[in-house]
């Protein structure tokens, strides 16, 4: 909640015991992580605008999480979080994150001409492709913990900033709140649409909070370069477009970001960013690139192999449905994207992307001729 | 310049410095952004009252009605002894603008003092909704004494069920809105240890949440005993759903005729209920449990929150005064169908719901029928008020049908002054 939190320091009444959260039930990467000890040592800190252990936890707390997926259970509230609350956040970064060390340095790349190739992803298989991140932006706290007045700020500099673009980049901006049915019907026509969050992961973060105040969707003409105003972080910004050509996706999407960080910078708000963490994001799985580059490709027979699920872990990848993360697959189509976000750069997670599915078309033709796939299972990436 | 700037804001100047920039210009922004997030103290002067000021303009609820930019300002930066603040009051009604025919409250309590403390919202909010009643002025009667109800057992043809329930409060604990874990486990604690005393027909067990085997749980469900947790944005927008199950429960007697809730939306509920027509019964019951209870807990030093003002303090601003909602599920098959029943149960200060409790539809002709007020009136006056009205809309029933015609009662009086 926004402001200082000194009702955290009426808790302190109670003993460690007394005010410890029930996880037995839980399984979360929250619930793994949090010991009495950690507790204890942690819940008379605040961050300087004042966001707490208690703030941090609350999602995971209220959200024991599924038996087969495992949630993270904790959010940042401010760019202090990940310092002030490290020997929680340390631990679950590490376990997310494939053993990230709390002395590991992260690495940025949105040198878009690094990328090999990802012009060539046969369009009779790649129905779209996208690629998404977000950005912070420094001197506000996060969605769960920002007032009104800081949300509101956040998306006059963002409007601002936004509405300067020019060039490939020329769009605007549609308010949630004030939006016509028209321009409504249109953007859900066009899945640019986002919903007030019903998900409870978010809701009980507080991320909904005065929903739909300081929220909207900023687009360009073209329609293939997208920014989200405080729905689940200061900016979510995507490059989309129908086919396979994702090298042209990606490279839209550094250069608009590049254009996007430079005018943020001028107003002296730059992005979240440190060398150790990379982009700081709400949520810990964010962090690094907050990059998630996928497609939406057919994969109907290889989808069914036995060895489907392992060829994805070895190619460093996930798969999702495509109505995004949650849904199942409609049609043998699959939301196919990386799986890592924090201890490589961007433009080698697009890479094992536009690498990893390559390789799945081959194999998904090999095997609509009836030829066996086992000499290409990969080494694991 | 940058460097200069760096240094003059690294003291307390720094909130002199920012009120004389000007709040909220990109100038202040440069200032701040380089130490990352704002200090709580420089925030709020950075972000001054107007800047936080919620949107109300598609909002209607009791709170959007009462909250001006003043009273905003007024109160923003001002806590409660256990730290509670305006906004965190206020934050179920900006999350939930209302219905453009239901009149929801959109404000809660996160403790005794919020009603006190943050007075400039809650008294116009409690105004508007106990029909102007006023706390600055008027007084409220408490009266648990059901040996003044009369008539109080209705015809068993017509009336299938009969409750009462009310709500109370633990004073020293923070209310459901704004609770830690550890005082909700007390809360609950205090309670248990208290319905653990209850001897004869009130004798029972509890059942907490978190800990009850399947087969008690299905048990509950069948007995229309078992509350979820809260779904309702009304409710978990007001943080009254957080760290689910932890320190919920049931209790209820053996008889099944005396239950209560533990830290739902409340402190505690408590039901009293049975089958058939015996109004008279329920609450002699209800009154006889709820003094038990509350000389229970006196005697290991609680008390009950109240006041001579608003009566029982409850998290919602509706349930002040008795918190209590006196009904019965009453079949009315001819009279439910006459264009008069709405201005009847008007007159009579009567509501009626679905079967399932609020917003609910009805089945069939069965309606949930009870007491409109809360504050204002005493236990006894609002349930002689709910067993007069249900025994004349029986009357009325029966005439019509008979063939006879049915009046619209005058209206009663809204407060005795």
């Amino acid at each position: 909640m926004p402001f200082g939190n000194t009702h955290n320091n009426f808790k302190l009444n109670y003993t460690v015991d007394q005010e410890f959260p029930d996880l037995s039930k839980h399984n979360n990467h929250m619930a793994k992580a949090l010991t009495k000890d950690i507790y204890a040592k942690l819940r008379d800190k605040q961050t300087p605008s004042g966001y707490t252990l208690d703030d941090v936890i609350q999602t995971g707390v209220d959200n024991p999480g599924h038996p087969f997926i495992m949630t993270v259970g904790c959010v940042a509230g401010d760019e202090e979080s990940y310092d002030v609350f490290k020997d929680l956040l340390d631990p679950v970064i590490s376990d997310r994150h494939g053993g990230y060390k709390p002395t590991d340095k992260h690495k940025t790349d949105l040198n878009f001409e690094n990328l090999k190739g990802g012009d060539d992803l046969d369009p009779n298989y790649v129905l779209s492709s996208r690629v998404r991140t977000g950005r912070s932006i420094k001197g506000f706290t996060l969605p769960p913990h920002n007032s009104r007045g800081e949300r509101r700020a956040i998306e006059k500099l963002s409007v601002e900033a936004l509405t300067s673009l020019d060039g490939e980049f020329k769009g605007k901006y549609y308010p949630l709140k004030s939006m016509t049915d028209a321009e409504q019907e249109q953007l859900i026509a066009d899945h640019f649409l986002f919903d007030k969050p019903v998900s409870p992961l978010l809701t009980c973060a507080g991320m909904a909070r005065d929903w739909p105040d300081g929220r909207g969707i900023w687009h360009n003409d073209n329609k293939t370069f997208l920014v989200w105003v405080n729905e689940e972080d200061h900016l979510r910004v995507i490059s989309m477009q129908k086919g396979g050509n994702m090298r042209e996706v990606f490279r839209r999407f550094c250069v608009g970001l590049q254009k996007i960080e430079e005018i943020f910078k001028k107003h002296n708000h730059g992005f979240m960013w440190n060398e150790h963490l990379g982009y700081i994001l709400t949520c810990p799985s964010n962090l690094g690139t907050g990059l998630r580059g996928g497609v939406h490709v057919k994969l109907a027979k290889l989808s069914t192999h036995p060895k489907f699920e392992e060829i994805l872990k070895r190619l460093r990848l996930q798969k999702r449905g495509t109505g995004g993360v949650d849904t199942a697959s409609v049609g043998g189509v699959f939301d196919i994207s990386n799986a890592d976000r924090l201890g490589s750069s961007e433009v080698e997670q697009v890479q094992l992307v536009v690498d990893g599915v390559k390789l799945m078309v081959e194999m998904e033709k090999k095997l609509e001729k009836g030829e066996a796939i086992d000499s290409m299972i990969p080494a694991q990436k | 310049m940058a460097g200069s700037f760096q240094r003059l804001i690294s003291g307390r100047g720094t909130a002199v410095l920012l009120a004389g920039l000007g709040a909220g210009t990109m100038a202040t922004g440069f200032l701040l952004s380089e130490k990352g997030s704002l200090a709580a103290e420089v925030k709020s002067k950075l972000y001054p009252p107007s800047c936080d000021f919620p949107d109300l303009r598609k909002h209607n609820n009791c709170m959007a009605s009462a909250l001006t930019p003043a009273i905003y300002a007024k109160l923003r930066d001002k806590l409660t002894p256990n730290n509670w603040t305006l906004d965190q009051c206020i934050q179920t009604g900006v999350d939930n603008p209302g219905h453009p025919f239901i009149k929801t409250v959109g404000c809660v309590a996160g403790d005794e003092e919020s009603y006190e403390v943050f007075a400039d919202l809650f008294n116009p909010v409690i105004k508007d909704r106990h029909n102007g009643y006023d706390p600055k002025t008027m007084t409220h009667p408490t009266d648990l004494d059901s040996s003044k109800i009369t008539n109080g057992v209705f015809d068993d043809n017509y009336v299938l069920s009969s409750r009462v329930r009310t709500g109370r409060s633990i004073r020293g604990l923070s209310l459901p809105p704004a609770c830690s874990r550890a005082e909700r486990r007390e809360v609950e604690r205090v309670t248990v240890t208290a319905l653990d005393g209850l001897k004869g027909d009130l004798s029972g067990r509890y059942y907490s949440l978190g800990d009850m085997t399947e087969k008690e749980q299905q048990q509950l469900i069948d007995d229309h005993f078992l509350f979820d947790k809260p779904v309702s944005p009304l409710l978990t927008c007001a943080f009254m759903a957080r760290d689910w199950p932890d320190a919920r429960g049931i209790w209820h007697n053996n008889e099944k005729t005396f239950l209560i809730w533990v830290n739902e939306e409340d402190h505690t509920r408590v039901i009293s209920m049975e089958k058939g027509g015996n109004m008279k019964r329920v609450f002699e019951r209800f009154c006889r449990g709820l003094k038990q209870v509350e000389h229970l807990i006196q005697e290991r030093g609680w008390e009950f929150m109240w006041n001579k003002h608003l009566g029982y303090i409850l998290t919602c601003p509706s349930n002040l005064g008795t918190g209590l909602r006196a009904g019965v599920h009453v079949r009315l098959p001819k009279l439910s169908k006459d264009q008069r029943f709405p201005k009847i149960l008007e007159n009579l200060r009567l509501q009626k719901r679905g079967t399932g409790g609020v917003d609910t539809a009805a089945t069939g002709d069965t309606f949930d029928i009870s007491n409109l007020d809360r504050l204002g009136k005493s236990e006894v006056e609002l349930v002689q008020l709910v067993v007069d009205g249900v025994n004349y809309l029986i009357e009325c029933e029966k005439k019509l049908e008979k063939g006879q015609d049915i009046k619209v009662p005058a209206p009663i009086a809204q407060f005795k002054k």
